[in-house]
């Protein structure tokens, strides 16, 4: 077929064009500028270009191998175990000019040395890895749930309506309303959800830290941004679902398929688009995770809820230093981009298949 | 920010609309609490009423982006004539030139009157002044401290930091159900390094080296600092404080807490719940006495000013002793000068809450006068959070002290030579 050629569709991006430009393109631009000055927020200091100063200090990273403890005798110490008993890095560190700004990120053995990964910025990494993990997490709870929800509410029964509007409440309720609220559920001695499982044990007390203990923090964050969201992403599945052309189903039952066969080889596929989309805006949402952490953690305890976001909020306006905030932001958003077009690339070559 | 500017560009506007014969000044507060607001409406309402050569008007703006807000607007350069500030950020204010020096407005018996708390200062000029403090204490109820047989605190001889410890665990092991003492867990952001940082200091550390103001290396990480925030990782680890709470200032109230370390302002909802039962006492001595910071909300004068004359007048007025006493008694806040204290019924010689003022003047250590306390707090801040789940208290404090020293030299100093 032949196409023909002219200029006109430019023309008619170009409002569109302009204004992605302004609001996006323009801001992003200057923020990355600025990530190359060390411009405070309130200062009589002339802005000064210090090339890529902040992203050094963000993205430094080094390995040194830990010394172990050695007694007055020479020999290395072992406790009561017959542990190989290390020195503390830290008065290490800080003794060595080229090593004082590096924190231990962690620590690992490979045969009997051991080894420490350093840092520069610790909480950058440590937030790096919590934002993944995080969307790791929330990603398929959130789609998982909205999807058993949709399939509930898409069913016909008497008060359809009212449960739809039950699950989408949630998304409308202000995101540090709902937070507080689940701090009270979450809250280790007086909280709903300990004092419930305390009833079900029928041993009385249940005392999980759910805020308060590294392992726990992000998870328990996950599990309330996905009761939160997932009400939105059951609107677009329901649309999706009713979208399915109703002779498949039939056809399927012709043929004897079951439920489940139903589920898999008319609605999944018939869903592809609309989870395509869902995916990759959960996604996208999950990266910027900010709330819910300001309001319940604040990063804490251990940075184990520190995310990119707060740490770009905490450095740029907290701590005044714009410049290095707006580094943070800059890696965030590469990094957002590369998931979206990672994704987009993958879901587009399976269209090709 | 450029929504921001939007806005006060809008609000530019709305003021000069109303130029006519009084000059119009403009003045932004932060949004108090509904009383304080308006005690403080009250006062402009007098100022203006009083002489007919200016008229203020004032601008109010929600308290928790207050900060960001000014900022925004000094950057803009559209700040206000007469503004209210948070006693810690007046140095940075001042380091960027967006507020005018005092010393020279300013009488000096009208400065010399008021407490320490009261004068915001950078590299000792004064940049503001306030008309109120608070003061950090321990809220007990005398019936409880009776049943548990622990003795009440006074000035002459405040709880040393291991009697008022071995007083929470006696709580404790009678009590387990119990936290003993309620640390405003909920809390956020600045009640930490203001809560906490008077314990460093008296236990005799502090935040940052004062004379210099570019060495925390041993000061926030010395011995003495290490000591009490050992003292504070202990209460949390031993249960005799929660980690984590979701309502400030309840536990008290319910039992569930039998001491509140606070600042004064609960003084008066504690008063009402408590009458008579209610005991005040000072913050736990570490070894160089009692400390508790000091500094609450001041007023400045922007350097883009039109009208110093009329500012002036405005300041002076409200540092008159009867000013100064209707705004404490609008809400039970400590009078910053004697001759107001003594015009008000709480603060007076014999007054019943006259001790706060004495702890105010006794034991008043102010934030550092440095423009780089936001970098400070917030280190300070980080590091109390982690060493509170259990972190390494040295480790910790060495990050502080090397990510503020950083940051001073990172912005030159911050104007403090070598």
């Amino acid at each position: 077929m032949a196409v023909r050629k002219d200029n006109k569709g430019i023309l008619f991006t170009l409002p569109a064009l302009g204004l992605l430009g302004f609001s996006i393109l323009l801001p992003f631009l200057a923020a990355a500028l600025m990530t190359l000055t060390n411009q405070r927020m309130l200062t009589p200091n002339p802005t000064e270009f210090v090339g890529l100063e902040n992203y050094s200090r963000l993205l430094s990273v080094t390995v040194r191998e830990v010394p172990r403890e050695i007694d007055q005798q020479g020999e290395p110490v072992v406790d009561a175990d017959g542990n190989v008993v290390y020195q503390r890095l830290q008065p290490i560190l800080r003794s060595d000019p080229e090593l004082r700004a590096y924190q231990t990120l962690t620590e690992f053995d490979v045969g009997p040395r051991r080894y420490a990964i350093l840092a520069k910025d610790l909480v950058f990494w440590r937030a790096l890895g919590n934002t993944f993990f995080f969307v790791l997490l929330v990603v398929p709870i959130q789609i998982g749930t909205a999807l058993g929800l949709a399939l509930l509410v898409n069913q016909d029964f008497r008060g359809r309506t009212a449960f739809r509007t039950f699950f989408f409440a949630p998304v409308v309720t202000s995101m540090v309303v709902a937070s507080i609220v689940w701090s009270f559920l979450y809250n280790e001695n007086t909280g709903l959800i300990n004092q419930l499982l305390g009833a079900i044990a029928g041993s009385g007390v249940v005392a999980i830290n759910w805020l308060g203990s590294e392992a726990l923090a992000l998870p328990s964050i996950a599990i309330m941004s996905a009761w939160q969201g997932a009400g939105f992403q059951m609107l677009i599945i329901l649309a999706g679902l009713q979208s399915v052309d109703q002779q498949l189903y039939e056809a399927a039952r012709l043929d004897g398929a079951s439920r489940w066969q139903q589920f898999r080889h008319v609605t999944l596929p018939g869903l592809r688009n609309t989870l395509i989309f869902v995916v990759i805006a959960t996604t996208i949402a999950a990266f910027g995770l900010f709330i819910q952490v300001d309001v319940m953690t604040q990063g804490g305890p251990n940075d184990a809820t520190a995310t990119l976001i707060y740490h770009a909020i905490r450095s740029g306006f907290r701590e005044q230093d714009v410049a290095y905030g707006a580094s943070v932001a800059v890696i965030y958003f590469l990094l957002v981009l590369a998931v979206a077009l990672a994704q987009r690339r993958l879901t587009r070559s399976a269209d090709e298949r | 920010m450029i929504r921001c500017s939007l806005l006060l560009f809008g609000i530019g506007l709305l003021s000069v609309t109303a130029a006519a014969d009084p000059v119009e000044i403009d003045l932004w507060r932060h949004e108090a609490e509904v009383v304080e607001l308006t005690a403080s409406l009250e006062a402009v309402d007098r100022f203006n009423a009083e002489q007919d050569q200016w008229r203020f008007s004032v601008e109010t703006l929600p308290q928790v982006t207050y900060t960001s807000a000014v900022t925004a607007a000094a950057l803009a350069g559209q700040l206000p004539c007469v503004l209210d500030l948070d006693q810690p950020v007046v140095p940075n204010f001042a380091w960027s030139g967006h507020l005018r020096a005092l010393d020279t407005i300013l009488s000096t018996e009208q400065l010399d009157a008021l407490s320490e708390g009261a004068k915001g200062t950078y590299k000792g000029a004064v940049y503001s002044v306030g008309q109120f403090e608070v003061v950090l204490v321990l809220f007990a109820r005398k019936s409880e401290l009776q049943r548990y047989g622990i003795r009440i605190a006074t000035m002459e001889s405040p709880y040393t930091a291991d009697e008022f410890r071995e007083a929470l665990r006696l709580i404790k092991r009678e009590s387990p159900e119990k936290f003993p003492l309620d640390l405003n867990a909920k809390d956020q952001g600045e009640w930490l390094p203001y809560g906490f940082s008077p314990w460093i200091q008296s236990a005799g550390g502090d935040l940052i080296d004062r004379n210099s103001y570019r060495r925390a290396d041993g000061y926030i990480n010395g011995d003495a600092a290490q000591a009490a925030a050992r003292w504070y990782q202990s209460l949390f680890e031993e249960r005799l404080a929660e980690r984590k709470t979701f309502v400030d200032a309840q536990a008290l109230i319910q039992g569930r807490a039998i001491f509140h370390y606070t600042g004064s302002w609960e003084t008066n909802r504690y008063t009402q719940a408590f009458g008579d039962d209610l005991v005040i006492m000072p913050p736990p001595d570490f070894g160089n006495g009692p400390k508790a910071g000091a500094g609450s909300w001041h007023w400045g004068i922007s350097s883009t000013c039109k009208h110093p004359d009329a500012a002036q007048a405005f300041l002076e007025f409200l540092l008159r002793p009867e000013e100064i006493a209707a705004t404490s008694s609008a809400r039970w806040q400590i009078p910053t000068t004697e001759a107001g204290a003594t015009l008000t019924e709480n603060y007076r010689e014999g007054g019943k809450w006259r001790k706060l003022y004495e702890y105010s003047r006794s034991y008043a250590v102010k934030r550092p006068a440095t423009p780089g306390y936001p970098k400070i707090s917030a280190a300070f801040e980080k590091a109390m959070m982690d060493i509170r789940f259990g972190k390494n208290v040295e480790d910790a404090l060495n990050v502080a002290a090397d990510a503020i020293e950083f940051d001073v030299e990172r912005n030159r100093g911050y104007g403090f030579s070598n």
